[in-house]
């Protein structure tokens, strides 16, 4: 039963091993200037937690396969080579090792992401998730947006920001329903809700934040890749929560020039 | 010369109506067995509920019988509709989380095996203790009412975050009367918890036999009372959240519920809460809750490792150290659950820092695991061999949760299932294996028969290769973003993962046929297996020094006296490799 | 009830290292067990308390502005309020003090009166209760701003008022079981730790509820 258990684990680690490392299975490619850092911090988490999940798995095999008790066997048990000392070393050597590179070393994508405010030249968006949908919104050739009321907020009038249309800094705002932005330029989101907890998660940027009622959440980065990519609602929001979902579209600075114009003109 | 207490009479007397006996009984190892099989009970529903959910990712069409009856407007002739996916999911996973992990481990074995392994006739406040059981068992009935309710349960998750649990049924199906009815259940379970703890808290500190000092106890009774700590702290604050959370919903107060809610095409009359706010308390509760699951099987695992590897548990006063350890950091950690929430991303940092450092105890724990089965003499019983698989889920969930820990990697993994993934494996898996070596283990004492291993080793089989089957490649499935709690894949990116959610539906079934077996085990070695022996698995602790079953005052009007250590393993002594805790005192005998 | 031999006079069992061990514990509602009991129920029983004082401390500071409405006739109002409590406290005391010197009709005739110090306390807050609801406080509004002020203020003083209450009839019942002789001294010891516990709960609500929210001059 032993060496059966032993045999059974071995070909577990050596499957679940295998798959992870022919990344049949992995992150989409990365479009966002951030995204290789994380990618990188990834790997490396990777790396460390397979030497501990093979040298484990494959000691409790060799344990199990080894240390069976035979019909009328008389040897007497082995105690661990230096009892606790060299498995406490190793806890905290292995543990540690992790703890200071992950944590110390490993933080720069967190901290590029959230200590660092966005560039100044960065273009702004607004987005506005509710059941079950994402809006987006412009600030316009003024850069202001007006405040969002949610008692003018009207779906059938098209009013999906609860715009005041007498309010001058809302006059030349935006809103689409689609995502589009200039390649190679920083991004700044800001992001509401208007009715539950929602998310963003947007894969291929390494992008992701929770989107509460009540706060506006900032977050930014720089898209490197023209293309569509999916946004998806990560958080659950009520039934339609699977399908909450809108498109982020990258573009050439021309192709958003051009964008940004037609949609303005559709307002 | 030993001079009894004063009051060294029988307490209490052996009921004799069956209301009394099997009811509302007193005695600690019927409500022990009650809590078990209330367990078992919820284990099943929840088991068949994860059946629901996984054939509907696949198989949104099929037609699943009866389940049209059970719900007209959420399985209309009996095809589940997307929202009835997420009501089932809440179910499941409160079912799992509370009624399964909270109940089994700790009060179930713990009511049975705490009084008994440390000498006491029974638990402290025994009129308490049933009181605990039957709060439990309300709390129970309010939950398993929510799928009989017009509107079905609630679709809010077992975590039941406000806006969408504190709105109201305009917010969606079942978040009316179905989510009272979990709130109040949630309260009413604090509240047997926190009876409950407080009751093992006082037997174990009380009422030891003679000899049996904190360090003589079996890890299993350090294990529990870590855990009463643990339920103690923050089932307090669970209850508090749940009472704002019924305020908010029937009351008209706004908790958690921020001005200008648009839902449904109705502003809301709420304003100046907070749904973060709810998030803090939920998993100021949340954190240690997993650890209040899962450290009874570090009691029992650690317990059965030594016992089948014929050797004595290696770092003994390291392995309480780290309990105790976890124990504390579980209280500091609750933030990784919230690092993208809009928390302050600087506390995001800050607490990742304890997260990373809870997981050194749990890797000396693993590695004295390991350092006590090498050297041994392996005896493969069904229960040990749950305890090795215990320590390999427990390993690769445990793993999982370092790439969880790290904030920036969260970005991309949190809300995925990867987590659904890593928490299966270290939490639930490692808990009902846990379990499973407790039930093999116990068995024979609690109901003097013995179980049946051939069948046991099937089911063990079956069950470890199959859970790695579902839950390894969600972790894949994780990697390339895919969403949890999303009950159809209308996203093309997530087409390509069709295959492997088939897989792992399968493998799911097939898993969960194979408890079929141990059920019947159960049940049929109740009243037919084979007779148990006094002390079936040659072990040391006090539970095997009385008959099984045990009388109604567990020793017998006798008093034990403990005169040697939980683990006295691989000594040779009067021809046995063991010496029970209660040997008389002599010589300790040379390995 | 005496203990000849209770955990502390440890009876040493050797285990061949010559250590002296625990003596063993004593038996189901046992004495002491009551009394750690009622500790470890106030220990969790506090945290609950402490998480909605958090919850309003973090509502508090978040809000742009909290209401101050309480004049100078309610902050007296709550200061007799909080005077009846802890004279009730001290009712208590005596009556702990009573009942382990045996004197039974004492002891019962100072539960009483520590009882009574509960009903005036729940009588007068009431009243106040009252007060504020006809000026229009509600759980889901009231006439000065933020309605989290109302939800904050029915919810910690409810919640309050209701240990006050629990906190009456088990004064009553153990005065009665303590003068029928079926309850003993230490059950009116345990019923005083959660009666000061009660008390000590004010000495955080009367300042986070009612001089946080004094009007200014
Ligand atoms: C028979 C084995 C099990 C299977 C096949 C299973 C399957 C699943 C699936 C498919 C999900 C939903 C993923 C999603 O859509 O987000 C889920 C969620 C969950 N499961 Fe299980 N599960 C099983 C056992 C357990 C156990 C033993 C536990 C105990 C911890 C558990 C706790 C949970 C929890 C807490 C959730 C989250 C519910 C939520 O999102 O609110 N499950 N499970
Ligand atoms: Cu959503
Ligand atoms: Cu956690």
């Amino acid at each position: 039963m032993g060496k059966a258990f032993g045999v059974v684990l071995t070909i577990i680690t050596t499957i679940s091993v295998a798959i992870f490392v022919s990344r049949h299975w992995w992150f989409p490619e990365v479009a966002s200037a951030h995204g290789g850092a994380m990618d990188h911090q990834f790997v490396e988490t990777f790396v460390g937690a397979a030497i501990g999940f093979i040298l484990a798995q494959l000691a409790l095999a060799v344990f199990a396969w080894k240390y069976g008790e035979q019909k009328g066997d008389n040897r007497p048990i082995r105690i661990f080579p230096g009892g606790v000392k060299w498995l406490l070393v190793l806890a905290f050597v292995y543990v540690g090792s992790e703890i200071i590179l992950l944590e110390f070393v490993g933080q720069k994508v967190w901290a590029a992401m959230y200590f660092t405010p966005p560039a100044t030249d960065s273009l702004q968006v607004q987005v506005l998730a509710g059941q079950f949908a994402f809006y987006f919104r412009y600030p316009g050739p003024d850069g202001k947006f007006g405040p969002i009321h949610a008692d003018k907020i009207d779906e059938a009038s098209a009013n999906f920001f609860g715009i005041d249309p007498s309010d001058p800094a809302s006059k030349d705002d935006i809103v689409t329903a689609e995502l589009a932005v200039p390649v190679n330029k920083p991004v700044e989101l800001l992001l509401n809700s208007k009715d539950m907890d929602h998310g963003f998660y947007l894969r291929e940027m390494r992008v992701q934040q929770d989107m509460l009622p009540g706060m506006q959440i900032p977050i930014h980065f720089t898209p490197t890749k023209i293309g569509k990519y999916d946004i998806a609602c990560n958080q659950l929001c009520g039934l339609g929560h699977y399908n909450m979902r809108a498109f982020l579209e990258v573009m050439s600075e021309e192709d958003y020039q051009k964008w940004i114009v037609q949609q303005a003109s559709l307002q | 010369m030993e001079s009894m207490p004063m009051e060294v009479q029988h307490h209490h007397t052996a009921p004799t109506s069956f209301i009394r006996k099997y009811v509302f009984s007193v005695d600690h190892k019927v409500i022990g067995k009650q809590y078990y099989f209330l367990a078992i009970f919820s284990v099943f529903v929840g088991m068949v509920l994860s059946w629901l959910v996984r054939i509907h990712l696949v198989w949104p069409n099929i037609h699943i019988w009866g389940l049209g009856v059970l719900s007209p407007t959420g399985a209309p002739g009996g095809v589940m509709s997307p929202d009835y996916y997420l009501s089932l999911l809440t179910v499941h996973g409160t079912l799992m989380v509370f009624f399964v992990l909270t109940t089994a481990p700790q009060a179930g074995f713990g009511n049975y095996a705490l009084p008994i392994q440390i000498g006491a006739e029974d638990m402290a406040f025994p009129v308490l203790n049933m009181l605990s059981f039957w709060v439990t068992f309300l709390a129970l009935c309010a939950l398993v009412a929510t799928l009989f309710v017009k509107d079905g349960p609630p679709i809010s998750g077992w975590t039941a975050y406000p806006p969408l649990s504190a709105v109201g049924s305009d917010a969606g199906p079942g978040l009316g009367m179905g989510q009272n009815l979990w709130a109040v259940s949630i309260a009413l379970f604090c509240v047997g918890s926190l009876l409950g703890a407080l009751n093992f808290i006082v037997t174990t500190v009380d009422l030891r036999c003679k000899g049996m000092t904190l360090m003589r106890m079996p890890l299993t009774c350090w294990a529990w009372l870590i855990t009463a700590i643990l339920s103690l702290l923050s089932f307090a604050v669970l209850f508090a959240a749940c009472v704002l959370l019924f305020l908010d919903r029937n009351a008209g107060t706004s908790f958690f519920l921020p001005a200008g809610l648009l839902v449904n095409g109705k502003l809301q009359n709420h304003s100046g809460g907070s749904p973060l706010l709810w998030q803090h308390l939920f998993w100021f509760f949340g954190h240690p809750e997993v650890y209040i699951a899962i450290v009874p099987g570090f009691g029992v695992i650690s317990h059965v490792l030594s016992v089948f590897s014929r050797k004595p548990v290696l770092g003994y006063k390291v392995i309480v150290g780290c309990l105790l350890s976890i124990g504390f950091l579980s209280f500091t950690v609750w933030g990784h659950h919230m690092f993208l929430s809009g928390m302050s991303p600087y506390s995001g940092f800050l607490f990742s820092i304890p997260t990373l450092i809870i997981t050194i105890p749990a890797t000396i724990v693993s590695l004295l695991w390991l350092g006590t089965v090498y050297g041994g003499r392996l005896r493969f019983t069904t229960s040990m061999m749950f305890g090795l698989g215990f320590i390999s889920v427990f390993v690769t969930g445990g793993l999982g949760g370092m790439f969880l820990a790290q904030p920036s990697l969260d970005i991309f993994l949190h809300g995925t299932y990867f987590v659904v993934g890593h928490f299966h494996m270290v939490m639930g898996v490692a808990a009902i294996f846990g379990m499973f070596a407790g039930t093999y283990f116990w068995f024979p004492k609690m109901f003097g028969r013995m179980l049946n291993e051939k069948l046991g080793k099937v089911h063990f089989w079956i069950t470890f290769v199959g859970v790695y089957c579902i839950f390894m490649p969600m972790h894949f499935i994780g990697l390339e973003g895919m969403p949890r709690r999303y009950s159809s894949f209308v996203n093309d990116a997530m087409q390509p993962l069709m295959p492997v959610h088939t897989f792992m539906t399968i493998a799911a079934l097939t898993t969960g046929a194979a408890q079929f077996i141990f059920f019947f085990n159960l049940f049929w070695s109740m009243y037919k297996g084979a007779k148990a022996p006094d002390n079936p698995w040659e072990s040391t602790t006090l539970e095997w020094t009385v008959p099984s079953p045990p009388p109604f005052d567990n020793f017998g009007g006798k008093h034990p006296v403990v005169s040697y250590d939980a683990y006295e393993y691989g000594v040779t002594r009067n021809g046995k490799d063991y010496i029970m805790q209660t040997d008389p005192p002599g010589q300790p005998a040379s390995s | 009830m005496s203990h000849s031999s209770g955990p502390l006079s440890a009876t040493a069992v050797h285990d061949g290292r010559d250590l002296p061990v625990w003596g063993g514990g004593a038996l189901p509602y046992a004495v002491p067990s009551k009394k750690l009991g009622m500790w470890l129920f106030i220990v969790s029983d506090a945290i609950t308390f402490s998480a909605v004082i958090f919850a309003y401390g973090y509502l508090r500071l978040a809000a742009p502005a909290w209401p101050r409405p309480f004049e100078t006739a309610s902050i007296v109002n709550a200061t007799v309020m909080t005077f009846v409590l802890l004279s009730s406290s001290v009712a208590m005391v005596l009556a702990v003090r009573a009942s382990s010197l045996g004197k039974v009709s004492g002891a019962v005739g100072w539960l009483v009166a520590t009882a009574l110090g509960g009903v005036i306390f729940d009588i007068l807050h009431i009243r106040e209760w009252l007060g504020l609801i006809a000026e229009g406080v509600r759980p889901f509004s009231n006439p000065w701003g933020t309605p989290m002020f109302g939800a904050a203020f029915f919810t910690m003083t409810g919640l309050h008022m209701i240990h006050v209450t629990i906190g009456v009839v088990y004064l009553l019942i153990i005065a009665v079981g303590f003068g029928r002789r079926k309850l003993s001294a230490v059950d009116v010891e345990v019923s005083g730790l959660y009666w000061h516990f009660v008390d000590l709960v004010w000495m955080f609500i009367f300042p986070l509820v009612y001089l946080l929210s004094a009007k200014m001059a």
